[in-house]
This record gives C-alpha cells, sequence and structure tokens, in this order.
C-alpha cells in the first residue's frame, strides 16, 4: 500500500489530490446540497483508496554500469527456494566453467516487524537458509559465496549489482500460484529495470520433498 | 563458509529499504493526528448532523455567518505554502542552498500571514466557543489546526536557520531535517482542505 507521506514529494502530491478531491465535493455541495457531497466524498475516497492500495509496478531501473568480467559472475536470487535441488542443478551446470557465484538470500520480514525494523528473527531464517545451500553446492564443486539481501527482493538485487556486479542474473520462485514474487509480477519488473540475461528457476520444495520420500 | 551474518553478534543492519528511525517517528505522530483530527471532525459532524435537525436545517444555525471567502484567500495561501515548501525541498536536491533558503522563507511567511488573517477573523466573528455547540466545535476545529500550523511554523524555523547555516545537502540523509517538516507542512495543508470544506462551504 501506497504511503501518501512516505516523502515530501509524495505528501505534496497528496495535497493536490485532497484539493482537487475536496473542490468537486464542494461544487456537488454546492450544487445539490450536503448529503450528495457526503456521497460524492465517499466515491472519491473510495477512488483515492483503490490508487493507495495499487503498488508502482515497475519502479526506477538500478543506476549502474555494467562491464564484463574475465571470470563470469552470477548472482543467484532466492528465499525459501534457495535449498532447492532445481535451482541447485542450474547453478552447478551454469558454474561449469568456474564463474563466481554470489548467492544472495533476501531476508523476507512481515510488514509489522518490518516497520519496527525488527529484522533479526527473518535474517536467522535466512541465514539458516543459505548455509544448507552453499554446503550443497560446495559439495557439488561449486565454491560459491553468500550473502542475507534486503527484505525487498528488488532491493537486494540493486544492493548486489553495486558490490558484485554480475554478469547474468538467476532467480528462484516458488512455482506459480505458491509466489508471491510471481504473484507481484517480480520477474517482469527485473527483466525490466536489468539489461542482463535473466534465468528463472521454479522450484517445487513439496514436489521434490515427496520424490526423496517416496 | 563464507556466511558469517550470525556469528557471534548481532547482525549487520541492511537498511537501504528499512524506514528511518526518524521517518518512523513523523509517520506515527501524523497517523495520531489524524486520529486526533478525526474526533474533532466527529464532534462537528455529530453536532451538525445528529442535534437537533429542525434547527440545524441552515448551516451555519442563525445567526451565525462565516466569512467563506476570506477563508477561500486563507485557503489559497495555505496551498501556496505547499508549492513554495516543494520548492525548497526540490532546490536542495538540485544542491540549489539559496532555492532552499528562499522557498523555506516563502513557506514560513505564508504560513504566518495564514495564521494572522485566522486571528482577525477569530476578533470579528461575533462569537465565541462558549456559543451553542457549532462555536464549540468551530473554534475546537479550526483552533486545532491554527495549533499545528504554529508548531508548523516553529519547524520551518528551525529548519531555515539550519539551512542559513548551511547544514543541508543534496544527499537524502542530509536533508532530511527539511524533508520531515516538509511532510508534516504538506499534512497539515491537507488537513485545512478537509476543515475549510467541510466547515466553511458544503
Amino acid at each position: 500500500m501506497r504511503n501518501p507521506f512516505r516523502s515530501e514529494a509524495e505528501a505534496f502530491s497528496f495535497v493536490i489530490v485532497a484539493a482537487l478531491v475536496f473542490l468537486v465535493v464542494a461544487l456537488v455541495g454546492a450544487a445539490f446540497g450536503g448529503w450528495w457531497a457526503l456521497a460524492a466524498f465517499l466515491v472519491l475516497a473510495v477512488g483515492v483508496g483503490v490508487w493507495m492500495r495499487s503498488e508502482p509496478k515497475v519502479r526506477e531501473p538500478a543506476v549502474w554500469s555494467h562491464r564484463p568480467h574475465e571470470r563470469r559472475r552470477i548472482l543467484v536470487i532466492a528465499n525459501e527456494t534457495v535449498a532447492g535441488e532445481a535451482l541447485r542443478s542450474e547453478i552447478v551446470q551454469r558454474a561449469e566453467d568456474g564463474a563466481e557465484v554470489l548467492v544472495v538470500c533476501p531476508a523476507l520480514n512481515s510488514p509489522w516487524r518490518h516497520w519496527a525494523s525488527d529484522e533479526d528473527h527473518a535474517r536467522d531464517e535466512a541465514h539458516g537458509r543459505l548455509e544448507a545451500s552453499l554446503s550443497a553446492l560446495a559439495a557439488a564443486g561449486v565454491q560459491a559465496r553468500g550473502e542475507i539481501g534486503d527484505a525487498d527482493p528488488l532491493q537486494a538485487i540493486e544492493d548486489c549489482c553495486r558490490t558484485f556486479d554480475p554478469d547474468e542474473l538467476i532467480i528462484s520462485t516458488h512455482p506459480p500460484g505458491r509466489s508471491n514474487w510471481l504473484e507481484r509480477g517480480f520477474i517482469e519488473v527485473v527483466r525490466a529495470a536489468y539489461d542482463l540475461p535473466i534465468a528463472h528457476v521454479v522450484v517445487d520444495l513439496e514436489a521434490e520433498a515427496a520424490l526423496r520420500a517416496g | 563458509m563464507a556466511v558469517d551474518a550470525h556469528a557471534a553478534h548481532p547482525p549487520v543492519a541492511n537498511k537501504s529499504s528499512r524506514v528511518d528511525a526518524r521517518l518512523l517517528g513523523i509517520y506515527i505522530f501524523i497517523a495520531s493526528e489524524v486520529m486526533l483530527f478525526g474526533s474533532f471532525f466527529t464532534a462537528y459532524f455529530f453536532a451538525r448532523v445528529v442535534v437537533g435537525p429542525k434547527e440545524y436545517a441552515t448551516w451555519p444555525p442563525e445567526p451565525f455567518e462565516l466569512p467563506v471567502y476570506l477563508a477561500l484567500l486563507n485557503t489559497i495561501i495555505l496551498m501556496t505554502s505547499s508549492f513554495t515548501m516543494h520548492w525548497a525541498l526540490q532546490s536542495i536536491k538540485r544542491n540549489n542552498r539559496a532555492g532552499l533558503i528562499a522557498g523555506l522563507l516563502l513557506t514560513f511567511l505564508l504560513g504566518s500571514t495564514f495564521l494572522l488573517i485566522q486571528a482577525r477573523e477569530y476578533t470579528r466573528l461575533g462569537f465565541s466557543p462558549s456559543d451553542l455547540a457549532f462555536g464549540s466545535t468551530f473554534y475546537g476545529l479550526t483552533g486545532l489546526h491554527g495549533m499545528h500550523v504554529f508548531i508548523g511554523l516553529n519547524l520551518l524555523a528551525y529548519a531555515l536557520i539550519r539551512a542559513v547555516r548551511g547544514h543541508y545537502g543534496p544527499a537524502p540523509h542530509d536533508h532530511l531535517g527539511v524533508e520531515i517538516p516538509g511532510i508534516y507542512w504538506h499534512f497539515v495543508d491537507v488537513m485545512w482542505i478537509v476543515v475549510y470544506t467541510t466547515v466553511y462551504v458544503v
């Protein structure tokens, strides 16, 4: 949900929106009376509410200039699926030529904890998953580094692009229907923001667990 | 193992998308202000809608009269102050210190003019807060708002002094001292738009 007072610029836009809304309410009130003004206000308030609930689809791409490296650099973004078999196979296959691999696990947090800047629990969980993933990659012969990223996966990518400067991206998600990232159009947003080869790996943890069990 | 984020100490805070504590403070403050204004609006609408529909068939009830056009002038002044505030912020983002000072000074002067006009209006209204529920709610709402403008002017004065002393820069964390009063000022402006429309116009 948009916060109309997130920054001074957004608060200023909200002043303009409020002025327009109440201008319409005042005109309706002057023409038809107070109850019609109330009705107009309610309709417009619902409209503003719907607008505030909608998230901006594409945000500005990071200011970042990419240079190719001697040793290819692969940035992997995955959260709960970071220890998935499908992702591990994809990384092993792509890093066959000795590419440098950085696995980033965004510390996904609940909105309330995020607002309270209480991210220790989220980072602990992300840390556990990341360790398991790095161990599995090491066992498969891939020397990868790991980092816990920002709770916002797009921000996590942006942070890593500044420090790691990857040549390609691998994004791992749950299957459609179970993935919040896919629901939010995360892959499309990243593709729009970054001029890099981007591989999307779908990891079905339940199917992998069932396969192992049975 | 390359992961050492949580060895024997708290993790290094990744602050890139976290809410700055000072911004979080103003968000919580504004949320509480919305509730405060909400309670005053509730009292106002209660007086207007529920109490004595016959006596309140016209609004404001006889013999009260409100200076709608003077308040409209005040609305325009306050709206303009939002533009100058925005200009001030945009100026410092472009490292234009003179623009920042001019914007803050103009915003301060416009806000002061608003308060002076409101004080003048109070002296000529011809009714007091003790005159029926209408008088109480009218002065309650507009007085509460006026108090917020006064607080905003104090914040602007503080930001203006710091701007003159060269305390602000174009980087986001270098002008948070203007950003936060700016957010507050726009909130006060939005509240006035609501007060003006509901009390003076509709």
